[in-house]
This record gives C-alpha cells, sequence and structure tokens, in this order.
C-alpha cells in the first residue's frame, strides 16, 4: 500500500528503521492465523501508535517482535539487528512492557527490579542501585518503599512495569497498553514521560486502543484489524491526505452556499442553519471576507480537522471499533 | 564503563548501541561472565529464600526429627520395630541415627514434595505470574536461565537437606548422646567418622534427587501451572515407589528413578558396600541427563504466551 511505503522512504531516509518486520506471521496451532504477513517499519526517533481492536494481532506481534513466540513466515529486525538470533545484543537496547505488569508478589518493588537487574548479563551490579531509584523516581514511585508488590494498586503495578523498562538506558521502548489501569494523573504523566523520552532519541512503540492517546503523542501510526496490518503511516501524512472541511452557521444558509460555490469550493452541502463544504487549497480567511461583503448573516466560521477516528474510516472504508 | 578486568559493561547511554556489541563481547573476560552467573543464582536462590512458603515447608521438614526424637525418648521401653532399614532401633544407642531414622522417613514422600515443590516455581511458577516473559526480555538465554534454575534448585534442597540432618543430629545427641556409633554390619566407627559418613549420606541423597529435580524442571517447563508440577513429579517418585514394590515387575526395578534411593544405608556399613551405591548414581545422573535435555528442548523453542 502507498501510505506504507512512504513510511518505509522516510524511515530509511533518517538513518533506518527502530522496528522492521518482513510478511511476519504467526498461525497458531489451532489453525488461526494471529498475524498476517505484517510489515511494520517504525523509523528511529518516532512515537509509534500502534492501534487495532482487542484481538487484532498487537499482543501477538509485539512479542514476536520480542523472541517471545516464534514466527510461523517473515524476519525482523529491532534496530537494525535480525531477531531473534541477535537477541542478546539488541534486546538490552530495548525496554518492552508487554500484556500488562507482572511481578513476584512477594518482593517489593525495588527487590523486583533487582532481580531482573540481576538476570541482565550486560548490566552493572554496581550502579544497580543509583538506576533502580533513578527509574522509579522517573514514574513517581520512590515513596512505595518496601512494600510488596501484591499491596500495589493496578495504577502502582503499571508504573512498576514501565519503571522496569527504564532500569537502563534504551534506544527503543515498546509499551503494550502503557496507560492501561492509570488515573487520569497516571496517564498525563505516562504520555509526558513518552513525550520527553522520545527528545531524549529514544524511539517509541505505544500498543493501544485509545485514538485520544494516538493523537496526543505519536508522529506516526500503524493500524491492525484481524492480524492484517491495514495502515501505516505518519500522523501528518494521514492528516494531509484527508480534506479539511469548512463548516459556516448562519440563518441564511443558501446565500451562504451560493458565496462558497462562487469562491470555487467543492462538497457544498447546505443544511438548516449551517452550510458544510470542503476547504481545498482556499484561504479560510478569504472566504469569510467574501462572505460578509456579500452581506450573508455568519454566526460561526470553522474549519474542521476530520477527527483520527473518522480518518481511519476514510483509509480504511469502515468503522474502526475503538473497544473492540 | 569498563570493571578492573577489561570487561565493559553498560551502565550508560554510550554503550547501548547494539551495533557495539561485537566489539563488547570481545572484551568480555571470562571473570565478568562468570559473576553474572553468579549474580542470576544468587537472584534464583534468593527467591527461594524470601518465600515463606518454603520456610513452612523446612519447618515440616525439621518436625520430623525432632518429632521421632522426644517419641522415642518419651516411651521408654523404645519399642520401634519395623520402621526403616535399622535406624529407628538404633537412635537410643547414638543421636546421630536420629538424623539417619529421619532421612528414611522422608525419603519417600515429604523429601520428594519438597523437590517438586521448589521446581514448580522455576519455570512454571515463573510462567503463571508472567514474569517469565520479561526475564526473557532483558534478556537471558533460555539455556543460560534453566541451568541456572536448575543449580538454584539442587543447592535450596541441598540446604534443607542439610538442616534436616543437622537439626536431627543435634536433637539426636542432646537426648541420646553421642561418642563412637554401631555401624549397621556390626563394626564400631568413631564419632567424627559417623559425621563423615553422615554427609557422604546427604552427598549420595543429593545426587538421587538431582535426577528426580530434572523430572520437575521438564515438567516445569509444560505447564503454567505451579500445582500441576508439584503433583506430577510427586505421582512420578510414587508410581516409581510402588512398582518397585511388584515382585512381577522385578525386570525394570533397576531402571525406576527411586529404586536406589534406600541404597544410603549401605554407607553405613563397614566397610562401605559400594554394590548399590554405584548404580543409584549412575541412575540418578542418567535421569538427570535425559530430563534435562528433555526439558531444554522443551523450553529453548517454547512460544511464551502467558
Amino acid at each position: 500500500m502507498s501510505v506504507s511505503s512512504a513510511v518505509q522512504a522516510a524511515g530509511e531516509a533518517d538513518g533506518g528503521c527502530a522496528v522492521r518486520t518482513h510478511r511476519l506471521t504467526k498461525r497458531f496451532r489451532s489453525g488461526q492465523v494471529a498475524v498476517n504477513a505484517v510489515d511494520l517499519a517504525v523509523p528511529r526517533g518516532s512515537v509509534y501508535g500502534f492501534v487495532g481492536p482487542n484481538g487484532s494481532g498487537k499482543t501477538t506481534t509485539i512479542r514476536m517482535l520480542l523472541g517471545l513466540v516464534r514466527p510461523t513466515a517473515g524476519r525482523h529486525e529491532l534496530l537494525g539487528l535480525s531477531m531473534p538470533r541477535q537477541a542478546g545484543r539488541v534486546l538490552p537496547a530495548v525496554g518492552a512492557l508487554v500484556e500488562g505488569p507482572a511481578f513476584h508478589p512477594y518482593l517489593s518493588g525495588p527487590a523486583n527490579l533487582r532481580r531482573l537487574d540481576a538476570v541482565d548479563r550486560t548490566a552493572d551490579p554496581r550502579s544497580a542501585g543509583p538506576r533502580i531509584g533513578a527509574a522509579l523516581e522517573r514514574v513517581g514511585l520512590s515513596s512505595a518503599g518496601n512494600k510488596r508488590y501484591r499491596n500495589y494498586s493496578l495504577g502502582m503495578r503499571q508504573r512498576l512495569a514501565i519503571a522496569a523498562a527504564l532500569l537502563r538506558p534504551r534506544d527503543l521502548l515498546i509499551l503494550d497498553e502503557p496507560t492501561n489501569g492509570l488515573d487520569p494523573q497516571g496517564t498525563r504523566e505516562v504520555r509526558s514521560l513518552v513525550t520527553r523520552l522520545s527528545q531524549e532519541g529514544v524511539t517509541v512503540m505505544l500498543s493501544t486502543h485509545l485514538l485520544s492517546e494516538v493523537e496526543q503523542v505519536c508522529t506516526h501510526v500503524g493500524v491492525m484489524r484481524t492480524g492484517s496490518l491495514i495502515a501505516q503511516s505518519s500522523l501528518a501524512q494521514l492528516r494531509g491526505s484527508t480534506a479539511t472541511g469548512v463548516r459556516v452557521e448562519t440563518s441564511c444558509p443558501q446565500a451562504a452556499a451560493a458565496v462558497l460555490i462562487e469562491c470555487g469550493l467543492g462538497g457544498v452541502v447546505p443544511g438548516p442553519g449551517v452550510v458544510q463544504a470542503d476547504l481545498g487549497p482556499y484561504e479560510p480567511e478569504a472566504l469569510v471576507v467574501a462572505l460578509v461583503r456579500a452581506e450573508v448573516p455568519v454566526r460561526g466560521f470553522t474549519c474542521v480537522q476530520p477527527t483520527l477516528e473518522e480518518l481511519f474510516v476514510s483509509l480504511t472504508g469502515e468503522g474502526f471499533d475503538v473497544d473492540g | 564503563m569498563s570493571t578492573a578486568d577489561g570487561a565493559t559493561i553498560v551502565s550508560g547511554r554510550e554503550g547501548t548501541d547494539p551495533r557495539r556489541g561485537s566489539a563488547r563481547a570481545l572484551r568480555w573476560g571470562a571473570g565478568t561472565a562468570l559473576r553474572a552467573d553468579l549474580r542470576l543464582f544468587g537472584s534464583e536462590f534468593g527467591l527461594h529464600l524470601v518465600r515463606r512458603r518454603n520456610w513452612a515447608g523446612v519447618g515440616v521438614l525439621l518436625s520430623v526429627p525432632i518429632i521421632l526424637a522426644v517419641c522415642v525418648k518419651v516411651t521408654s521401653d523404645g519399642n520401634t520395630d519395623g520402621a526403616g532399614p535399622g535406624f529407628l532401633t538404633a537412635v537410643t544407642d547414638n543421636g546421630l541415627f536420629v538424623a539417619l531414622a529421619a532421612l528414611t522417613m522422608e525419603l519417600p514422600l515429604f523429601l520428594p514434595l519438597a523437590m517438586a515443590t521448589i521446581c514448580a516455581d522455576t519455570v512454571a511458577g515463573e510462567a503463571n505470574t508472567g514474569t517469565l516473559r520479561y526475564l526473557l526480555v532483558v534478556p537471558v538465554h533460555r539455556t543460560r536461565l534453566l541451568i541456572i534454575k536448575y543449580l538454584a534448585v539442587l543447592v535450596a534442597f541441598t540446604g534443607a537437606l542439610l538442616l534436616l540432618v543437622v537439626v536431627g543430629w543435634a536433637i539426636g545427641t542432646a537426648l541420646f548422646g553421642g561418642g563412637s556409633l554401631t555401624t549397621l554390619s556390626g563394626e564400631q566407627i568413631s564419632f567424627w567418622a559417623g559425621v563423615g559418613r553422615l554427609l557422604l549420606v546427604c552427598l549420595y541423597i543429593d545426587v538421587c534427587f538431582a535426577g528426580l529435580a530434572a523430572i520437575g524442571m521438564f515438567v516445569s517447563t509444560l505447564t503454567e501451572q505451579p500445582l500441576a508440577v508439584v503433583i506430577a513429579t510427586v505421582a512420578v517418585a510414587t508410581i516409581s515407589q510402588v512398582l518397585d514394590t511388584v515382585p512381577q515387575l522385578s525386570s525394570i526395578h533397576g531402571y525406576l528413578p527411586t529404586h536406589h534411593w534406600m541404597a544410603f544405608a549401605d554407607l553405613f556399613r563397614e566397610p562401605v558396600a559400594l554394590g548399590s551405591i554405584r548404580p543409584g548414581i549412575l541412575s540418578a545422573l542418567a535421569y538427570a541427563a535425559i530430563f534435562l535435555s528433555a526439558a531444554w528442548a522443551r523450553f529453548g523453542d517454547k512460544d511464551i504466551t502467558c
């Protein structure tokens, strides 16, 4: 598809992709195809929103990316190194949150992080203490102290999982539903954390089913549906591909419609008390002047950016059920 | 940053570029690799240590020699015929025999149960809590993880076994006295020779249970339910012991995983009868090799979907 090849070109222009898959496929033993020939291209430095309803194959794809699940067909690279063959070299530079937090319930948060750090043969044990402290600080868990993980709230658990992903400096973060279970305050914190990390040069791949999240933090987006990647593009391209609309509130819709047609706008639809049209290449300011000169009583004039959801509908030709 | 032996360890931003990994790997000294393995081993062993459930289990194991010694002491007639290979009748003779009698009583069920419980935690337990997927993406090589988990299980079991023997010996000595002791074949050996024999017994039981541990680890890679591992592993030990009592099956007795366990008593003969010790060790090593390979084959390319 043309959108995805555009992203690929963009990715290669700025130094390759942090995540690249080639016809990645997973067929379960039951015969069900969970992921079907997916070609992901996550450009370095991007915040990539990986969206799709529950059960669309996002998590299975992420598990394959990280080497937890073996693909039935296809191959993939992380940070330019082929997986899973070079997992030992590439994964230390990758932080991951896979399908919710999971820790030993009878250990405290810091003890759980120490445990994960002890598993990493390339981590320096002498710097473990400060690194764990910094990671906990970053997600706002410093005050949790030695409380056992089993007594953590869902939000604290989610934060601890993010802290584990930040245990050392990473080049790529793969975060599966990172704001799941967080209160609005926590959600905001995680989003600003993602933005900050991105500014530091970390590539972030963020799986979510919240389109608002994509709208707020992502630069790129890939859409999964029933195991296939149905769209992939930068958010700017996606927006550019659909027309901005004009909405004029007026008591004389017919007169307003006539002015807009005269100005050359297409898709003019007069309704009761309102006229809608495609903006096209025209200046909104000039349109307002033209309307006022024609003595059309204008109550309101708005340029309408289609919502992301509408974009997905226009892109895929069908509705996108955000809640699965 | 560099460590004293020249190995480079990542703790700053500059070290995380995976394309520099090959250069880094070259500078990896054997000492650093060993230290990293020891750190992982310490973490695995620590997980066994911090579980209160495990200490409750140790409590159960330790209760046997205590109850045994106290009961024998209280019932002055000491009528204990028909229990174990002659150790129970000898406990009043020397306190060391309390430890041996306790081992005899715990060998069929309690010790396999203890081993099964800690094996269940290793892979199935981590899969059950979901921590396994986070371990593997750290990353850690699956073979390395499996081997170190196996070693941690063996060390944890050895610790429990030594505690059991020490407590048995201590309460036995306190209630019945120490000194030189009479072996099962009638000769006298010195007290310290007796302690040495006791340690040899522990070593032998440890080797025997290394085979059972490999079976437990294998089952642990098959399921995400730790309880299933406990049941399956104890079932293997129990069925093996049941089959061992069926005379019609005598041709397969030598191949049963538990067949040689009780041979530890031969270490308390003078001279030591190696006739059944040697096949016991070989059998346990064979079971360990077979089932560790099976666990490795199973775990090596298993899809982690939990």
